[in-house]
């Protein structure tokens, strides 16, 4: 005769892994040798005074009454539950728990079968794979960061004051944003009432373009000190990029701006690069200039230096081709909407144009862009 | 955005008539109750619904920020309620769904004539200050929202095959097997902590609706010090304690469950 409690069977007894029936809603009918070596319990003080519920972590026991009882009672069994149990002397026990719950001839639920498997060293590997995910997540995070701050050096949030000139710039990253684009703008002073006004593409995203863009930026700013003619300081940096031994290539187009009676003449060299538009009273926008050659891939590319002037209210606007680019249903943004789009909100203020211009472009494209998108609006003001 | 189609609402019964609104709790779908809902068909308007980012609800519509207090979902009941254009509405929430119905009644007096409390608890956890027992400490709140986490695949990988091959109990069928294996594991988690992190027991004396609280025996989520603390707190509460063992007695005792919400209505009559 086999004490209460316990099974009939020795293989249960002392199968290497731990059994037990359970009333439903009582206490436990059995539990085997195994189970109860491993939690310190005695026989005596489990078997039909506590229920299994009683064994395991608060946890647990609310995660069995919200997710194992329904299941057991809609599906009859669940498998590789990963759970606690407390043992006598406090400490726990990760386990692995498979049940089956058996309904009596009246079809309702009278007894749960459990095994239970010791888990412990699993839960260790797991706690560790845990580990190494949040630390890559972090890593990821880190990296963003790092992103985000790289990018805001490339593109100042807003240009400097200029005096007698207004001038705005926007910038919408691809994607979601995550990753280093390539477009870059600068704005900065060689003298008084001279300005230099720079907005360019690097191909490539990432670091590696970044570093890239970081070299055309600063090589545009000491090669204006030397060179006057925007052609000849984009011949020094079409050098320094060669010499950096890159097969990254770069358009761009730089403005030289000298402030005259009240307005700006501008000297302009667009290197392979969309052409500056310019905006005038009483006449359609157009573009304006000599599409000369990209940087970075011949040893004397032509470049063209051409001048223009911006009289009261008129309106220079430098971009990239993101814009033209923008796709909706494989149709390209194009030249005729950028145009139409400048011809309706270019002629005022020019922050006011620079969203206008960010906003039909990005509507165009279902407001997620496929390529970064920089646009940088100036002239004198209006009255 | 359809709020019909966001919530994957089902509406039965008597159109027109008073609404009885079903509120699934913590970890569960409107599917749970579907012992309860067929009694109340006859003489109300029964709408089951589900919180967004659980059950069948559009998950595209979970925005983590939004949800992040239980105010935005109890906010999506009255919302709910109105643009299906309930009335006398008897507002049932099971679990922490019976906290988005306090939140609610309070946000909207008018619309809900009275409150069920399944299992309820305004704060989960214990306040060691007030001597106040929730059930739960922190570790045991932690260590929750691990064992979900560690359990995750668990269920969307084992239980499937289990639930589908369940060929005696057709009745099951795929929308069980889709509300336990669909929810996103962030969207659970995120809504697991903040089931057992709200605290809204400041909240129940605004009840102004005649309420019911159903306490279950031994029910570990909500026990009966919460659930008596709910019933004290809300100035019009009747108190019925269930024979049902556990937290899902509409789900284990659907006739008893039944039973004490007719009573309350029938009293109310």
């Amino acid at each position: 005769m086999t004490a209460p409690g316990t099974f009939d069977e020795p293989l249960l007894e002392l199968a290497p892994c731990g059994f037990a029936t359970v009333a439903y809603d009582g206490p436990i009918l059995q539990i085997n040798e195994t189970l109860l070596s491993w939690t310190g319990y005695s026989r005596e003080e489990v078997v039909g005074l506590k229920s299994f519920a009683d064994l395991v972590t608060r946890a647990a026991r609310a995660y069995g009454q919200t997710h194992l009882r329904p299941m057991l009672l809609t599906a009859g069994s669940v498998r590789e539950i990963a759970l606690t149990m407390v043992c006598a002397d406090g400490s726990r026990l990760p386990i692995l728990l498979n049940a089956r719950l058996d309904r009596d001839a009246d079809g309702h639920p009278s007894v749960i079968s459990i095994a239970v498997f010791d888990a412990s060293e699993r839960r260790q590997y797991e706690e560790e794979l845990l580990r190494a995910k949040q630390e890559a997540e972090a890593s990821e995070e880190r990296s963003r960061q790092l992103a985000r701050t790289l990018q805001s050096t490339l593109i100042p949030s807003r240009p400097p004051a200029v005096p007698g000139l207004q001038i705005a710039a926007g910038y919408r990253p691809s994607g979601d944003g995550e990753e280093v684009g390539g477009d870059f703008y600068d704005v900065f002073q060689i003298g008084p009432g001279d300005w230099v006004v720079v907005l360019g593409d690097v191909c490539g995203k990432g670091v590696d373009a970044a570093v890239i863009t970081a070299l055309v930026r600063y090589s545009v700013r000491a090669a204006t000190v030397d060179h006057r003619s925007p052609a000849a300081a984009l011949g020094v940096v079409n050098r320094i990029l060669l010499e950096h031994g890159t097969d990254r290539f770069c358009t761009l187009v730089l403005l030289r701006l000298q402030a005259r009676d009240g307005g700006w003449d501008v000297v302009s060299c667009s290197a392979g690069h969309p052409l500056p538009v310019v905006v005038r009273a009483g006449a359609a926008p157009e573009p304006t200039g000599t599409l000369g050659t990209l940087l970075g891939v011949l040893d004397d590319p032509p470049l063209t230096d051409d001048t223009l002037r911006l009289g009261f209210g008129d309106r220079l606007m430098l971009y990239t081709d993101g814009i033209l680019e923008a796709r909706r249903d494989g149709e390209l943004f194009g030249e005729l909407r950028l145009l139409d789009a400048l011809d309706r909100h270019g002629r005022g203020d020019v922050a006011v144009a620079v969203d206008a211009l960010l906003a039909a472009t990005m509507a165009f494209q279902g407001e997620r862009a496929d390529d970064d998108i920089a646009l940088v609006v100036l002239g004198p003001p209006a009255d | 955005m359809d709020l019909v189609q966001r919530h994957a609402v089902t509406r039965t019964g008597r159109l027109g008539a008073p609404a009885m609104v079903l509120g699934p709790g913590f970890g569960c779908d409107q599917d749970m109750w579907r012992h309860v809902a067929p009694a109340f068909e006859s003489d109300h308007e029964v709408v089951r619904f589900d919180h967004v980012g659980s059950g069948q609800s559009d998950v595209s519509a979970y925005d983590p920020e939004h949800y992040d207090d239980l105010q935005a979902y109890a906010d999506d009941i009255v919302l709910l309620s109105r643009e299906l254009g309930l009335r006398d509405i008897v507002l049932v929430g099971h679990s922490v769904a019976a906290m988005m119905a306090v939140l609610a009644q309070r946000a909207a007096p008018d619309l809900f004539a009275a409150l069920v409390l399944v299992g309820p608890s305004a704060c989960y956890v214990d306040d060691l200050e007030t001597g106040y027992v929730g059930g739960f400490d922190e570790r045991d709140v932690e260590e929750l929202l691990e064992l979900l986490g560690s359990n995750y695949l668990g269920w969307s990988r084992s239980m499937a095959p289990v639930i589908m091959g369940n060929a005696d109990r057709p009745e099951l069928g795929q929308e069980l097997t889709d509300s336990f294996c669909r929810t996103d594991p962030d969207v659970a988690r995120q809504f697991a902590r903040l089931t057992f992190t709200s605290d809204n027991r400041a909240d129940l004396p605004h009840v102004s609706a005649p309420t019911l609280v159903l306490q279950c025996t031994d029910d570990t989520i909500a026990p009966l010090s919460a659930g008596r603390y709910v019933h004290d707190a809300i100035p019009d509460s009747t108190w019925v304690h269930l024979d049902a063992v556990g937290h899902l007695p509409h789900l284990s005792s659907p006739d008893e469950t039944i039973a004490a919400i007719r009573s309350f209505l029938d009293a109310r009559a």
